[in-house]
């Protein structure tokens, strides 16, 4: 355990009966990053989160949050986080500035206290003009915006935000984007979960890749791509039978900037060093086995191939704007 | 924890309470109107006729059906206790209340304090319209405050029954057709619209067991006849209702425990 760690994770597992959310799960949070649970639904992404804010006990490992312990000193931490779940978790019938007293009361701040802390609060989010109206008249980005002051209520010096953008549209992911940074500029500590890459990317200074419930890759989204190892090479290939693929991939796998190749529906995915030299060698060996390149793509690794290469399958839902929308 | 903190949730937990039925006019006028329009003075008029005053040995039906409304109002409000939980449980709100540093029971309380509230003032509310009608409180006030505590010990056991439901159960629906079941066989297999000695002999071994038929039994005396024959109603719906609230307060720690630790 390092002792300046804002968190730290040590092989926590959590069953239901005979079915495992997450095993052997370790991470460590440096203080004031913002530090993402990336994974597609039923990764364990909330099954963690919810451990680290002491609502669920663990089965086995141990968290610490500022050096805590989350089960035995469940009070302790409670005090010093602050908690934004998912957009649902709004009573319908409140204002806004009632969520807040309400939460207020539950942090026993006094009330005078209570009542510059809400203004000051309701400033910073910009929700100053919707103070006073019940939240059933809020808009999926308003009722975010309230969710991030209940979740700074506390004065916390962590956060925990669960989903902080999850069917919001683009403008209003932005704004979360932007409200998100401001608090690391204050010293907070952020703890996010997503199941978009391009927030994760964007966003997060750190990253734990979480699939099946295991932790299948931590570092910075930088470190994250750089250790996929070269560029991406995607050859798509008319009149393609799985025979003269083999070759294909055979062929591409011997030349010597290529570090990885494997078929694809449409054709062939080449993982390659210095694109600008295997590019040319690549397609002489197709020209070589008589197969028609139609198409060649080619990007600098991005967290989706990280995610591809640690887990073996594509994450569902990347962009807000394809599927849920 | 100190005693104005637990004081502060508790006064801010219950305050939401009352804020959303405030805010839900609708519901609000349907939860305090139901139970007398309905039941007291629809149910009452109907069966006036078809009621046999020998057998129920008092004046009129809507005098013997007073007693059975106060106890059915404190029933249905008791099992619709735990709603706003099990709502707050499915879209995340109690996970959002337990993440801070509150004592665990001050949301039971809460709840606790906000039910019997509303079902001391339903109480109130069909005695007045009983009174209106003529029917007279035999005890008078101790009488009414001995009618509020019957009600109020057999909410604290129907109340937690529907929280230990409401945190039990998988889906919102399944809570639902629980309390459906619950409700209408509790009310027809009880004395509160009927007495005993008019039911075929297996529906009365059924409403003997039914805690609510004791209850039933205790309030009409103190609203029909006087403490003389009263007393021992009272005194035997009292044990009967600390052994239900024993059992059911016992299931429901720990189904809240199960549910939030």
């Amino acid at each position: 355990m390092s002792p300046d760690a804002a968190i730290d994770v040590s092989n926590l597992g959590k069953s239901y009966g005979s079915v495992t959310a997450i095993r052997g799960v370790s991470f460590t949070v440096r203080p004031g990053e913002i530090f993402g649970l990336l994974g597609p639904n039923g990764a364990g992404k909330s099954t963690t989160l919810r451990i680290l804010i002491t609502v669920l006990p663990p089965s086995s490992g141990t968290a610490t949050v500022l050096g805590h312990n989350v089960t035995t000193e469940a009070d302790t931490v409670r005090r010093l986080i602050g908690y934004v779940p998912q957009e649902r978790a709004i009573d319908r019938f409140l204002t806004g500035r009632e969520h807040l007293e309400l939460l207020g009361n539950l942090y026993h701040l006094p009330r005078r206290e209570l009542r510059s802390r809400i203004d000051e609060l309701l400033q910073l989010v910009d929700l100053g003009a919707q103070a006073d109206r019940v939240a059933k008249t809020y808009s999926g980005g308003m009722k975010r915006k309230l969710d991030i002051a209940c979740g700074l209520l506390p004065n916390p010096r962590i956060v925990f935000l669960d989903e902080p953008t999850l069917g919001l549209d683009v403008h209003s992911r932005l704004r979360i984007w932007e409200h998100i940074r401001q608090l690391r500029e204050r010293g907070i500590t952020i703890v996010m979960t997503t199941n978009y890459l391009d927030e994760a990317d964007r966003l997060c200074d750190r990253l734990a890749i979480l699939d099946g419930g295991v932790v299948r890759a931590i570092g910075s989204p930088m470190e994250l791509k750089a250790g996929v190892g070269g560029d991406s090479v995607s050859l798509t290939i008319g009149d393609r039978d799985a025979d003269v693929l083999h070759r294909l991939r055979d062929g591409v796998m011997a030349l010597p900037f290529v570090r990885d190749a494997r078929p694809t529906s449409t054709g062939l995915d080449i993982r390659a060093e210095s694109p600008e030299k295997s590019l040319p060698a690549v397609l002489d060996v197709a020209h070589r086995l008589n197969c028609r390149v139609e198409g060649i793509e080619y990007h600098r690794p991005r967290l989706d191939d990280v995610f591809v290469a640690h887990t073996g399958h594509a994450i569902k839902g990347e962009y807000p704007d394809d599927g849920e929308a | 924890m100190t005693l104005s903190h637990y004081r502060q949730e508790v006064l801010a937990l219950t305050m939401r309470w009352v804020r959303r039925l405030s805010r839900e006019k609708f519901s609000m006028v349907f939860t305090l109107v139901q139970p007398m329009l309905f039941w007291l003075i629809f149910f009452g008029s109907l069966f006036q006729r078809a009621a046999d005053i020998q057998l129920l040995q008092v004046p009129n039906y809507m005098s013997f059906l007073a007693g059975g409304v106060v106890v059915m109002t404190v029933l249905n409000n008791g099992l619709a206790g735990g709603v706003d939980l099990l709502f707050d449980k499915e879209n995340g709100f109690l996970e959002r209340m337990i993440s801070t540093p509150i004592h665990r029971t001050s949301v039971i309380v809460s709840r606790y304090l906000f039910v019997m509230t509303i079902t001391g003032m339903q109480i109130l509310i069909i005695l007045g319209i009983a009174f209106a009608f003529g029917v007279r409180l035999a005890t008078g006030l101790p009488g009414l405050a001995m009618i509020l505590a019957l009600g109020m010990l057999f909410g604290i056991g129907l109340t937690a029954v529907s929280m230990a439901l409401a945190f039990s159960v998988k889906s919102h629906g399944d809570f639902f057709s629980m309390l459906g079941f619950l409700s209408l066989p509790m009310i027809f297999l009880s004395s509160a619209l009927v007495p005993l000695s008019a039911m075929p002999g297996w529906m009365q071994a059924l409403a003997m067991v039914n805690p609510m038929t004791w209850v039933i039994n205790a309030v009409r005396p103190l609203m029909l006849t006087g403490w003389e024959a009263a007393a021992p109603h009272v005194a035997l719906a009292l044990v009967i209702l600390a052994l239900f609230d024993a059992v059911c307060l016992y299931g429901g720690a720990r189904a809240f425990r199960r549910a939030i630790g």
